[in-house]
This record gives C-alpha cells, structure tokens and sequence, in this order.
C-alpha cells in the first residue's frame, strides 16, 4: 500500500508546487539493491563495529562503570556492536537497508550460537573422555573386578558395548518389520483408519522415554512377574524408537513418484508386487535413514533401559535372564559416583557412545543424501545391465521366428 | 505360436478402443494381495494396540494410587506414598517451570537458526548445517546432562548472580539467600537449579524445533518471495513480509513439539537437579524438581504402592505430553494444507 502511495505522491507535489517544478533534479538511475553478498564497506563496517564494541565493554568494566561479570561483559560488547553497526551502515544506506544489515548479523549471531553449543557437547565429553580411551581394558574387560578406587588400567566397559549391541539389536528385529510395515499400511491403504493411526502414531513420536520404560516395567514385570532383562530393555527402547521410524519412513514413502507407481500397475502389477519391487527399492536410501536415525535415537536413551534392565557389573550375553546394562545407563551410574576414576570411565564410556552415534549417522547421511529414485552410480550401472540383460532374453526368445514384428507373414 | 495367436486375435478384434461403451478396467485383487492387505493392516492394528497398550497400562497400575487420593493427587506437594501422602503439584510445575524456560531460551535460537538456514546462509553450506542440525537431535540425553553437570554449572554461575543482582526484583528471579554484594558469597545457592536444567534442556530441543520451522520455512511460495524481492524488498524485509507469516504454523507447532520433548525429559534433568518437594518458583535458586527424575529417583525403592504412585505421576506426564503434541501437530498439518498459495 505504501509503495503506491509514495509514487503517486511526488508527482503531485511536484506539479503544485511550481518552484520545484523547475528546479527538478533528475533522478539517479535506479540500482538493483544487493541481496546478501559482502561489499568492502561492510567488511569494513563489521570490523570497525565489533572493535568499538569490544573496546567499549572494556571500558566500562575496566575503568568507568561498577560492573563485572563474564556475561555481563558478553552482552554489553555485543549491544554496542550491533548499535554501532547500525549507525555505521545508515551512514551510506536507507532504513530498510539497515534493518536487513543488523538482522543478517543477529540471525549469523544465533546460528553461531547453537551451533557451537553442539561443537562444546561433542568436544567436551571427547575432550573429558580422552583419559579412560587409551587404556585398552576399557575396551575388553567389564567391571566386575574393578572398585571405584581402581586406577584406570583396571576394569573396561565391555560389559555395557555387549549390552547395548543386544538391545539395539531386539529392538530392531522388532522395530524394522513391524514399523516399515506400518508405513508401508500409511501409504497404501488410506482411510480413516490409517489416518487416525498416523495422527496417534506422529503424536507419540514425543513420547517421554521414561514412560515407555514405565510401560515395559507395568507389562513385562509388574504385570507378567518376569526379572529385569535386556530383552524387557529391548521392548522399552523398540516401544519409544516405533513412533520415530515410522514417521520417518513414512515421509519418505510419500515422495516415491506416483508415475513409477501407476506404470507398475499398468502393466498389471499386483499391489503387492508394485510395493515390493518398485516402491521399497525406490525408497530404499530414505527407509535406511528412517531405521538409522531412530538407532541413533534408541541407542542413545538412558531412562527405559534404567528402568528395564536392572545394573550389573559382569558381562552377561543372555537376554533372556539376569540384568544387563547398556552404554548410556553405564554412563549415568559411574558419574553418580563422587570418585574421579569413575567419573573418567562415565566420560569414556560417553565418548564411546557420542562415537557410535557420529558413526551412525555418517553412514546415514551417506546413503540417504539422494531423494526417491535418484540413484548412485554402481546402482545406475547395475540397473542398465540388468535392462541389457532382458534384452538380450528377449531376443532369444524372439529370435527363431521374429514373431512380433512378422506377425502377418504366419 | 501362443504370440502369433496373440497377434492373430489382436486382428480379429478391429480396433476395440474406436467402439461406442469404452472398456473400463476393473480392479480384481488377486490372492496375493488380500494377504498383503491383511498383513499390512495387521501391523498398522499392533503399532496402534502398542501405543494404546502405554495408556491403558499406566491407567491400570495407577488406579490404586488414584482411588486412594483422589483429586488432592493434584494438589500436594509432598511425595510419601508409605504414608499416603503424595501429589503431583511440585514436579509437575517443576516440568512446566523447566520446559518453559528451555522453551524460552531456545526459541530464538531455533527461530534465527532456522531463517538463517532457509535464507541468509550460503547455499553451499546449507546442506551442512541442515546435517548438523539432526546430528544435534540424535546426541544422547546422558551426553547433554554430562555437559550441563561439568561445564555448564561452573560457567554459568556468573550468569545466574547477574540475573539475580540485576533483576532480582522480578519475583521469578528472586533468589533466597543471595548476597549480591558479597564477591566471596558462596554460589551454591545458584547451582542445581531449574534455570541450569532449562538451559541444557533448551540445546536438546532446539534443534527439534529448528528443523520444523526449516521445513516450512523453505515451503515458503517462491513467487511471493521474487515478487517481494521485485517490489524492492531486501532479504530481512522478504523474511517478514513473507516467510514469517507463511510459517506461522510451523513455527508454533515446532515450538510446542520441542516443548513436549522437554516436558519429558529424564536424564539431563535427573543429573543437574537436586529435588525438592516444594513448589518453588525461583527459578534461579537451587532445588527443582520434574515428573520424569521424580520416577528415574524412586521407582528402586518403591514398594508396590509407591510404584503405583509412580505410576500415576507418569500417566499425568503422559496425558500433558499427548496434549501438547496433538495441538502441536494438528497447527503444523494446518498450516500446511491451508497455505498453498499460487506462485
């Protein structure tokens, strides 16, 4: 609305005020404004604005003012920046202009924030763990022979690699069928029925970890009056990852083009030949996405295996019988320990945790970059001699009596 | 020879798609199909009878507990079921006290992270950060409490005493016990408290929300936004005028989806606060409580009826998470169908 008012404007007061009218100065020639981009004035501006601002800040605290404070300090300098920032660009620019200016600086400062809070996370608990990972008992022994005051050539988190590798592994014979099955139903059924399944299903995806624990212990303990186990652990973790794979696979189902589809069923596919041969493969990077990303998440919760699994120091390769302890809960008993040998061994084991979910989700990122039906190029090639292949059958089979294109001459 | 009959027929029959009533194909579900049907329904009835089986479980075994209280379940502060006498009403305005707090500190974060994603960062760079963004999602929640209890307690200390010293007058920011002008001053009364706890749990739903509002953000129409751009608009001026109203709906319901992962947030929490049993406002002073530690702190030494208790403290955290996460993604699923807009 602005926008037109303003060129209606000037032409009238132009024309009524006649003084003006002569003296008209044409005007510049329109410049495309810059979107993004860094011009050396910026740069220039930047610098000269954080400098004023640290120097500022220094000043205050330092000399003039009564305040301290490392936050303080933070917040100050930063104000200061951005104010004189501010003033720096209006010097050359429109309002506009200068808005855009302080907000692209504002929304770099959050961005920069958040992201080096996760750089901190990881470093840190890497950073702490570096005392218990080069002993290489950590790796092979469990702590069934070590007391807290051990030094940490003694004692390893075996117990809790073996643990948690059985866990993840219940949970995905259960998860991986059951959940793509489940967004295999979304996607090919539709309903009401599928639609208040994946209303129930997206809104379980917050699901609090320790009520699915709860949930397992009121079954499978409470209720059927079995001891604490890896597998009651495995069912906890596979109640709370279900939800998330099967969002996740079912986003992903919903972007295999729908011509793949109806070219399958054109040449009188059955439905289930159609999902098995040309929508799952299709959508097979994404699925494996689905299912890692929800290991990534499964692996990583404390609160259903506390609940579930009961603590144990020795290693125990049985699921069905005895406690077993798993890699976050072996984290979060050693640092309730006050002894500084054990809280080393929680960073380990964190570290070693933090490890296996960076690993996770590299190779996730890997094989899930590409979108529905974009292909690698091994898969390219497999799929091109594969289609030579049927060529050549059917050649051979039409060889003899060149059948389809002779047809009249028999 | 079955081809040349193929052929030979395809003759015979002149030109059946020139004929007056058009074929009409008719789908005819063969054996093979009903059975994939039947399976696929049959998991799409477990995963539900599995979801319903969380409710109805924690509803059975916390019915002794309910029967036995009634409504004073949500109104005591104290927690002694041996006696008797327990309620939800401290923990549960813990969980509120707390998640509110992480949702205030991260939803800026995620706001700004996630305009700068869809519109200011480099295009190079966007696939990266978007990665980065869902490895922050997929760190443990063990990870991010080890870092609240080590580092981020000790570095935020000074933090909490300049809030208190300089806003200590607004009554939430009050702190018992403070001395402001005290340089030596113990500063245990500003550890362990709901404000550390809000923080850590703010890093571990930000991303959450971040990649919510990212997704409708990037659905903003491009028409509007070249049409904007047309009109003289600069990059922040095409944010407001166009993307921050198209993703409304994304941005409340990311916020209240990361506000139901915070509600239910054990371990982070559990490690960084030390409980108290009353209600307790002040956000900065030590002593916090929640729902979920309430249950990861009793439920060894709880005896059958304490256990129920528990029980029902978690079908109260349940019901609130289910709530918020129904109203969060109905906005988002209406933000979506109702906004598409012609380029």
């Amino acid at each position: 609305m602005t926008v037109v008012q303003d060129v209606e404007d000037s032409p009238v007061v132009a024309v009524a005020d006649g003084i003006a009218e002569e003296a008209v100065v044409p005007d510049p020639p329109d410049q495309p404004r810059r979107i993004g981009g860094l011009s050396r004035t910026g740069v220039l501006s930047l610098c000269g604005a954080a400098a004023s601002g640290l120097c500022i800040a220094i000043l205050l605290f330092g000399q003039l003012a009564p305040l301290s404070g490392a936050f303080g300090f933070t917040v100050v300098a930063y104000a200061t920046f951005l104010t004189v920032y501010a003033v720096l660009t209006g010097l050359e620019e429109d309002g506009p202009a200068i808005r855009d200016k302080v907000m692209t600086v504002v929304l770099w400062s959050a961005a920069s924030v958040l992201f080096s809070g996760l750089v901190l996370v990881v470093g840190f608990t890497l950073w702490r763990g570096r005392e218990a990972l080069p002993h290489w008992n950590f790796f092979t022994q469990d702590m069934q022979a070590a007391g807290p005051l051990d030094p940490l050539s003694n004692g390893g988190i075996a117990h809790a690699m073996l643990g948690t590798l059985i866990m993840i592994s219940i949970a995905l014979a259960i998860t991986v069928p059951l959940g793509l099955a489940c967004a295999v139903y979304l996607n090919q059924i539709p309903g009401g029925f599928s639609r208040f399944v994946r209303t129930i299903v997206e809104a379980m995806t917050a699901l609090p970890s320790i009520v699915a624990g709860l949930m397992v212990y009121a079954t499978w303990i409470l209720g059927l009056g079995l001891q604490k186990s890896g597998l009651a652990a495995g069912f906890a973790i596979s109640v709370m990852m279900l939800p998330i794979v099967i969002r996740a696979a079912d986003v992903v189902l919903r972007l295999v083009p729908g011509t793949l589809t109806e070219a399958a069923e054109a040449l009188g596919a059955p439905r289930w030949r159609t999902v098995w041969h040309v929508i799952l493969p299709t959508a097979r990077s994404g699925l494996a996405t689905a299912v890692i990303l929800g290991t990534a998440r499964g692996i990583g919760e404390t609160s259903p295996v506390l609940l579930t699994a009961g603590f144990t120091a020795a290693l125990n390769a049985d699921p069905t019988a005895g406690p077993m302890i798993s890699l976050p809960l072996a984290v979060f008993s050693f640092v309730k320990s006050p002894e500084p040998t054990m809280i080393a061994r929680g960073f380990g084991a964190a570290a070693v945790l933090m490890a296996l979910v960076l690993v996770l989700f590299t190779i996730a990122r890997l094989i899930g970059g590409r979108g529905a039906g974009h292909r690698s190029k091994g898969q390219a090639r497999r799929a091109a001699r594969a289609s030579r292949r049927d060529v050549q059958r059917f050649d051979d089979l039409h060889a003899p009596a060149l059948p389809l294109f002779d047809g009249e001459n028999h | 020879m079955s081809s040349a009959d193929a052929s030979a027929s395809a003759e015979a029959d002149s030109e059946p798609w020139r004929s007056e009533d058009p074929v009409r194909p008719t789908a005819v579900r063969g054996f093979g199909d009903r059975v994939f049907r039947r399976q696929l329904t049959a998991a799409g009835v477990t995963v539900l009878a599995i979801m319903a089986a969380v409710g109805v479980f924690l509803l059975l075994r916390a019915t002794a507990a309910l029967k036995v209280t009634g409504f004073s379940f949500l109104t005591t502060a104290q927690w002694q079921p041996d006696v008797h006498h327990f309620g939800i009403a401290a923990v549960l305005t813990g969980t509120l006290l707390i998640a509110l707090v992480a949702v205030a500190v991260s939803f800026p974060l995620a706001l700004g992270t996630a305009l700068f994603i869809s519109d200011v960062a480099p295009r190079g760079l966007r696939r990266t950060l978007v990665a980065m963004v869902d490895l922050m999602a997929a760190v443990p929640s063990v990870v991010y409490g080890l870092w609240g209890l080590f580092f981020l307690q000790t570095h935020v200390i000074g933090l909490s005493r300049w809030l208190s010293q300089w806003l200590g007058w607004i009554p939430f920011l009050h702190v018992d016990g403070a001395q402001p002008g005290e340089p030596l001053a113990s500063s245990s009364v500003y550890t362990a408290s709901t404000f550390v706890a809000g923080l850590v749990v703010a890093l571990m739903v930000a991303p959450i929300q971040c990649s919510v509002m990212r997704e409708v953000f990037a659905q903003a129409p491009v028409g509007e936004r070249e049409g904007a751009y047309a009109l003289g608009a600069t990059r922040w001026g095409v944010i407001r005028a166009v993307v921050l109203p198209y993703g409304r709906g994304g941005m409340i319901g990311g916020t209240m989806l990361g506000l139901g992962r915070a509600l239910g947030e054990t371990i982070a929490v559990y490690l960084i606060i030390s409980p108290v049993f009353t209600i307790q406002p002040h956000i900065l002073q030590t002593g916090a409580n929640s729902v979920s530690s309430l249950i990861a702190l009793h439920y060894g030494d709880a005896s059958d009826f304490g256990m129920s208790a528990l029980m029902a403290a978690g079908l109260a955290l349940f019901l609130l998470t289910l709530a918020v996460n129904f109203t969060a993604s109905s906005v988002v699923a209406r933000s979506r169908s109702g906004a598409q807009s012609e380029a």
